[in-house]
């Protein structure tokens, strides 16, 4: 049948292996344009302006001390904010996976719901409970910890719009592990503990770290839910996103297109780790 | 379904307090940031009762921020969605080179921050931009109006139908196609009567989730829009201003409809993953 679908095939030069089926340099003839036009040519206008800044003005406003704040403040809360998800994102997918309560498949569900929350909406929530008369907030402020308006605010929204990355990564592999591998662990004589530790981590470590990859990745560059809980204090609390919105507000495009470019090559190096990553996993599981 | 837990002897699951424990930090972790966030919203747009509640949505500026929100939506989406089904047509049915890259590109719009994808269209069509001049000689805004915000929106949602729909037509291969157009098909109608009834879902699942976003994208918004209450304010925005303002059960009001929409997707969602588990591409991300 692919045979004779293949000798069926006009010969003509095509960038594609032949087939019978038609729409190939239409639809991939549009996709590159509206690609080209939609996201690579702001992106690449966006390069050329950081081109044209210059390396000394460049490596002036990427170093001003405002700036590398910033930089400290995002990359900070995202790895705090993403280390938490990991420990919990794990909790929680293992729960998911391997033990029934009543209410599981809700739960589950409701696990997407920073994906489809909007920002802003996630971000005011969030304020409204930690804030010091908030509903969490309240047992929060006699213990002397202060959650809205201080970096920890900024983790507590990030580690609301990573969670489920964590466990939406880790939740299939814990789901594809083999029974018989724990059940041999246990038959020679390993303890629950020790199966864990070496049969099980072993197998979703992976994942686990790519989902703290994409949560951390996610977490740099978030700022609808950030700026409403952050307090946005300048070398405190505030985030590079929100530091690129202020250079931009007072026309201060080089400033805004340098901050800008140091997050982009930073976060397209992540991509690249992630990516990968999930190579990797997939190698070691087929 | 069985739960393969239940079967197990002792020694290959852990203790029954262990589990209780677990489990009730789990609970405990999701009520603090998910469950009771969700709660705290409605509760608060209802704190002075409906009658507030219901004022604050039918202010003129409310209503034109949903109906700004609306229009965005339904023309990012639409947009989306046909370029979804077309990249994803010739990535997954076609072998070429360069495939992978394109699969990349595709998704570059994820590991952008919000902010520089509303920042790059500032820098292209702003005052000062690069096409800014020549705009204005022209008279077309594009910047601090609406093509602005359905241009940031189009950047921010671009990868979603399209990386729903390439593993799924991966996954069902080209053999339908192929008979298809054996037995005398024409191309559109293999589309049509083949293709399309075989991606309907994965297709319905991939425009929920981008139409979700598209209503309540904030960051790449923010910077295009200008923030003119009643012109470019869409229902994000409109909720910061109002926060802002402290006029917080308006702020809260405006976001509870931004709430039913989120669990309406969920929902929605959830049910096609449920039915349809099949039919649409185990590409949680």
């Amino acid at each position: 049948m692919t045979a004779t679908a293949a000798s069926l095939a006009p010969a003509r030069r095509s960038l594609a292996k032949p087939t019978i089926l038609p729409g190939f340099g239409a639809t991939l003839g549009f996709t590159l344009v509206y690609l080209g036009l939609v996201v690579l040519l702001p992106l690449g206008v966006m390069a050329l302006k950081a081109a044209g800044v210059g390396p000394a003005q460049f490596w002036d406003i990427a170093t001003q001390p405002r700036v590398l704040h910033a930089f400290r403040v995002s990359f900070g809360c995202a790895l705090v904010a993403a280390a938490i998800n990991g420990v919990f994102g794990l909790i929680v997918a293992w729960v998911l996976v391997r033990y029934d309560f009543p209410g599981r498949k809700l739960v589950d569900a409701m696990v997407d719901l920073p994906f489809a929350l909007p920002t802003a909406v996630a971000g005011i929530a969030l304020a409204a409970l930690y804030a010091p008369n908030g509903w969490i907030g309240q047992f929060l402020a006699p213990l002397g910890i202060k959650v809205a308006f201080t970096p920890l605010g900024i983790v507590v929204a990030l580690v609301f719009i990573g969670l489920p990355f964590v466990v939406r990564t880790v939740e299939p592999v814990l789901q594809d592990l083999e029974a018989e591998v724990e059940e041999a662990a246990a038959s020679l004589g390993a303890t629950r503990l020790q199966t864990f530790t070496r049969v099980l981590v072993p197998a979703f470590l992976p994942a686990l770290m790519t989902g703290f990859a994409l949560s951390f990745a996610r977490g740099v560059g978030e700022y609808g839910s950030v700026i409403f809980i952050a307090g946005n204090l300048p070398g405190v609390s505030e985030i590079v996103p929100l530091l690129i919105v202020i250079r931009l507000e007072q026309f201060d495009y080089a400033g805004a297109t340098v901050i800008a470019t140091v997050m982009l090559v930073v976060s397209f190096l992540m991509l690249l780790g992630i990516n990968l990553l999930q190579r990797w996993t997939r190698a070691r599981h087929g | 379904m069985a739960d393969p837990g239940s079967s197990r002897r002792p020694a290959l699951r852990e203790s029954g307090l262990s589990r209780a424990l677990l489990i009730g930090l789990a609970l405990l972790f999701l009520a603090c940031f998910l469950a009771l966030p969700l709660l705290a919203v409605f509760v608060q747009a209802l704190s002075e009762g409906i009658g507030p509640y219901m004022e604050a949505l039918a202010e003129p500026d409310a209503l034109s921020a949903v109906g700004l929100t609306l229009t965005v939506a339904a023309i990012a989406v639409p947009l989306n969605l046909v370029f979804g089904v077309a990249a994803s047509w010739c990535i997954a049915k076609f072998q070429f080179p360069g495939r992978s890259l394109l699969i990349t590109l595709i998704d570059l719009p994820f590991s952008v921050s919000p902010v520089i994808s509303g920042m790059v269209y500032v820098l292209l069509f702003g005052l000062h931009g690069v096409m800014g001049p020549w705009l204005r000689e022209h008279d077309i805004q594009i910047i601090f109006a609406v093509p602005g915000i359905v241009l940031a929106t189009v950047f921010v949602t671009f990868p979603f139908v399209a990386r729903e729909l390439i593993p799924l037509m991966q996954e069902q291969g080209q053999e339908d196609e192929e008979a298809a157009l054996v037995l005398g098909a024409s191309g559109w109608q293999t589309f049509w009567r083949v293709t399309l009834p075989n991606i309907r879902w994965g297709l319905l699942y991939g425009v929920l989730l981008c139409n979700a976003r598209a209503m309540g994208e904030f960051g790449a918004v923010s910077v295009v829009s200008g923030h003119i209450r009643g012109k470019t304010n869409t229902m994000p925005l409109h909720v910061e201003i109002l926060y802002n303002e402290y006029n917080f059960v308006a702020a809260f009001a405006v976001a509870s409809l931004l709430a039913l929409l989120a669990l309406v997707t969920l929902a929605a969602k959830t049910a096609l993953e449920w039915r349809f588990a099949d039919q649409i591409a185990a590409s949680r991300r």
